[in-house]
């Protein structure tokens, strides 16, 4: 049963890179591929009815966290409290930035939030592509299962480590370029004229640094947890979200090429879910990684709870991830198609 | 300033007050939202349309500002309670997941099409969207509010063997009587909120003699769902929470009162003052036998005081908290007061020109808020010194690793970020406010020849 909720709670965390990563792409891009206020409320209103829901994942994987590893919640939340507000607070800036923009017609306000938006859009992609590089390298857990990291030690990776050094930063840098090309994808399908155009443009220069940096991030990934890649071989449900996303990357180029924007969108969803799957599938069970000592490590059989627990909440899960997907069904047909530009008061 | 438990408490406090500010109206605004909409259906009075696309955006701003400051309480739970997470989780997190699962979903679905999708969804479809809302939002509340029932009145649970708790009846839990009981009376104070607001709106609309459409009709449903809304979070709602502090908390009982001594038929105080340290209360106003009928429903039963427990089980601020609770009660009584009269004249049909009435509607609007806040003071002071009632003590539940200064330096950033907020909210609800309700824009068709208009679509 805790297999069952680990790839419970690594399904609905990719549901949330893959949703959220879109807007957070099209956010990083905004000022580059919008550019009159037009443009930007285009941007605007192809992520607007779906960013806040598109957050809800977020909280959603928090929660199953919470009810079948609570130990994991407490101490990574805990060990990681500075960055988690910064996560925190840049996600307010960002969620009021969205919605207050287009309130008032001023260009003053409008470029300022538009900035606010970009700025936060460009952080958060770093900041949680650093925080999947702290759960590749490893933490400094004690003997019962907590730890505290500085924000930066000597950024060497090695112990004393911080959240950020040089392979966390690279982590970040990464997942803010395949966010942004993820973003990029998703402008392309749901938009027309220029952003279109622009967006197809940085679609194809961010993935085409995405096929560039991948490699590059697997050698780091070796460098700081040769263990987890030398597991990949054994583990088949790896190989496949690897084969997932290398034919996801295919589908962006032959999209982007082609002129199938929604296929470049998909290819850019299987990639971005089949390298979050293929990491799941390598480090399983570990959760929190110890540095040093693997026996400290909190895993899926430590950190849960017991199981009749487990089993009551797949039961209420079972009726309510179904649900959820089916509002986002009903969500992308009934804002299906090209999206206009809001005029006036209404709208984003 | 060494010890964070003291930041801790007040973030989560101050992070909770403020973010309540806003779900405490969208709850009770989407119930009168669904109703306008309803009417309109009904009448087919496109007037009840209007009325509630502009009750729409203010919700939207305000639903806007509950979602950015309702993120940081889920996560708070383990950045700052990183004990209690562990040792609760496992029961709590059921009620925090399935929040998300279940209602977090729901409204953020149709948020955007409630606002936005007027003209997409058409009237029925738009009547939906509001109920959705109206449901998920409900529902939401439902979820936390069981949370905290848990913390106030454990049930359904059991120690397991690593001494955390477990979830063993999950329907004893979820329907905890707790809950049920603060659920009601929650709500009923979230639709006087929001009564107190459409009403007030309408006052101010009146006093200057604008929107003569719409200023009646905010000020007749804002009255009569404040009418029934403060009657019903008075009695039977709030009687029922009470007789369940009585029973279960009765040290908090005895504090709410500032009840020192036991006392066979215990009078209820109207005024006066806590003195803790001479155990006894300053220049009492008292009512007898009250605080007997209203806690056990006889005259001559017999209420616990302090003294009856020992000092460390005391809730830790008996002045903060009596006060608290008597605020909410006094306020409690003049929303029945104020909109028992008002409606008085609205059926004589004079309360559009009673000026001195509308003065005091359009004045009132705060207290809703401050008396939905310090209830939710006196339920949350009252529960100490527990974290989870007779199970955990707050003292125990912090985070181990965080360090004074760093709860406090988060502390201040959000007092900075939430100033900020408020600012922004208060300046884009002025605007709405300015603009007052009215018809659909019609938009003028684009000036200028625009490329996007023509460019394929498909």
């Amino acid at each position: 049963m805790a297999e069952v909720w680990f790839a419970i709670a690594a399904v609905m965390l990719a549901a949330y890179v893959v949703l959220d990563g879109f807007d957070f792409g099209a956010g990083a891009l905004h000022l580059f591929v919008a550019k009159s206020d037009r443009e930007r409320r285009q941007v605007l209103a192809a992520i607007g009815p779906f960013w806040d829901g598109n957050e809800v994942w977020l909280l959603a994987t928090g929660g199953a966290l919470f009810v079948a590893f609570p130990r994991v919640l407490a101490s990574g939340l805990s060990g990681f409290y500075f960055a988690i507000f910064l996560v925190l607070w840049t996600l307010i800036l960002r969620g009021i930035s969205i919605e207050f923009r287009s309130h008032v017609d001023h260009p003053l306000w409008r470029v300022a939030w538009d900035t606010v938006f970009a700025s936060a859009s460009t952080l958060l992609p770093v900041l949680f592509g650093a925080a999947l590089g702290n759960l590749v390298r490893g933490l400094p857990l004690d003997s019962a299962g907590w730890f505290s990291l500085p924000l930066f030690t000597d950024l060497t990776a090695k112990t004393p480590v911080g959240i950020l050094d040089w392979y966390t930063i690279f982590a970040g840098l990464f997942a803010l370029t395949a966010l942004g090309g993820h973003g990029a994808t998703f402008l392309l399908w749901k938009s027309d004229g220029p952003v279109h155009e622009r967006s197809r443009r940085a679609a194809g220069r961010l993935y085409g640094a995405v096929v560039v940096l991948w490699p590059l991030l697997t050698v780091a990934t070796w460098l700081v947890n040769a263990p987890m890649l030398a597991a990949l071989p054994g583990r088949p449900l790896a190989w496949l979200s690897l084969l997932l996303a290398v034919g996801g990357l295919i589908a962006v180029g032959l999209g982007l090429r082609g002129d199938r924007p929604l296929a470049a969108f998909l290819g850019s969803c299987a990639f971005l879910a089949g390298m979050l799957a293929a990491t799941a599938a390598c480090v399983f069970p570990v959760m929190l990684r110890a540095i040093g000592d693997d026996s400290a490590s909190l895993t899926a059989y430590n950190a849960s709870v017991p199981v009749a627990s487990l089993a009551t909440a797949i039961r209420w899960w079972a009726i309510g991830f179904p649900l959820a997907v089916a509002y986002f069904v009903i969500l992308f047909r009934l804002h299906r198609g090209k999206v206009i530009a809001p005029h006036g008061r209404e709208g984003y | 300033m060494s010890d964070p438990l003291l930041w801790h408490r007040l973030q989560f406090a101050f992070t909770i007050v403020f973010h309540y500010l806003f779900p405490q109206l969208t709850m009770g605004l989407a119930l009168l939202i669904v109703l306008m909409k309803a009417l309109g259906l009904r009448t087919g009075d496109r007037r009840w349309d209007d009325a509630a696309r502009f009750w729409i955006r203010i919700f939207g701003i305000n639903f806007a500002v509950g979602v950015v400051t309702g993120i940081p309480m889920e996560f708070q739970f383990g950045t700052n309670w990183a004990n209690f997470s562990r040792y609760a989780g496992g029961v709590i997190g059921h009620t925090l997941a399935m929040e998300g699962l279940f209602a977090f979903f729901l409204e953020s679905s149709f948020l955007g099409l409630l606002v936005f999708g007027e003209r997409r969804l058409g009237r029925r479809g738009h009547f939906l969207a509001a109920l959705a809302l109206f449901a998920g939002s409900w529902l939401s509340g439902y979820l936390i509010i069981c949370t905290n029932a848990f913390m106030q009145h454990p049930v359904g649970h059991v120690i397991g063997a690593d001494g955390t708790l477990q979830l063993a009846d999950f329907w004893a839990f979820l329907l905890n009587p707790w809950a049920l009981a603060q659920y009601a009376h929650n709500m009923m104070a979230s639709v006087v909120t929001a009564s107190f607001v459409v009403a007030a709106v309408g006052a101010y609309y009146a006093l200057q003699g604008l929107h003569p459409d719409h200023a009646p009709r905010f000020l007749r449903m804002g009255v009569a769902a404040g009418l029934v809304s403060s009657v019903l979070v008075a009695f039977p709602t709030g009687d029922q929470q009470a007789k369940l502090v009585a029973r279960h908390q009765p040290v908090a009982l005895a504090a709410m009162e500032g009840h020192f001594e036991s006392e066979t038929g215990a009078g209820i105080v109207m005024i006066g003052q806590p003195n803790v340290r001479e155990r006894r209360l300053d220049n009492p106003v008292v009512i007898p036998g009250f605080l007997s009928f209203l806690a056990f429903g006889t005259f001559h039963s017999n209420v616990k005081g302090l003294n009856e427990f020992p000092e460390d089980v005391w809730p830790d601020n008996v002045e903060l908290l009596y006060y608290s609770f008597h605020i909410m009660a006094g306020l409690g009584t003049l929303f029945i007061v104020t909109t028992g009269v008002a409606t008085l004249l609205e059926m004589r049909g004079r309360l559009a020109r009673a000026r001195p009435m509308l003065w005091l509607l359009m004045l009132a609007f705060p207290f809703p808020y401050i008396a939905t806040t310090t209830g939710w003071m006196t339920a949350e002071l009252g529960r100490q010194p527990w974290l989870v009632y007779g199970l955990m003590r707050t003292a125990n539940g912090a985070s181990p690793r965080v360090h004074s200064g760093t709860a406090l330096f988060t502390l201040i950033g959000f007092t900075g970020l939430y100033l900020v907020l408020g600012v922004l909210f208060l300046f884009l609800v002025g605007r709405e406010l300015a603009h007052g309700p009215g018809p659909p824009e019609t938009h003028p068709p684009p000036t200028l020849p625009d490329v996007t208009e023509q460019a394929p679509r498909g």
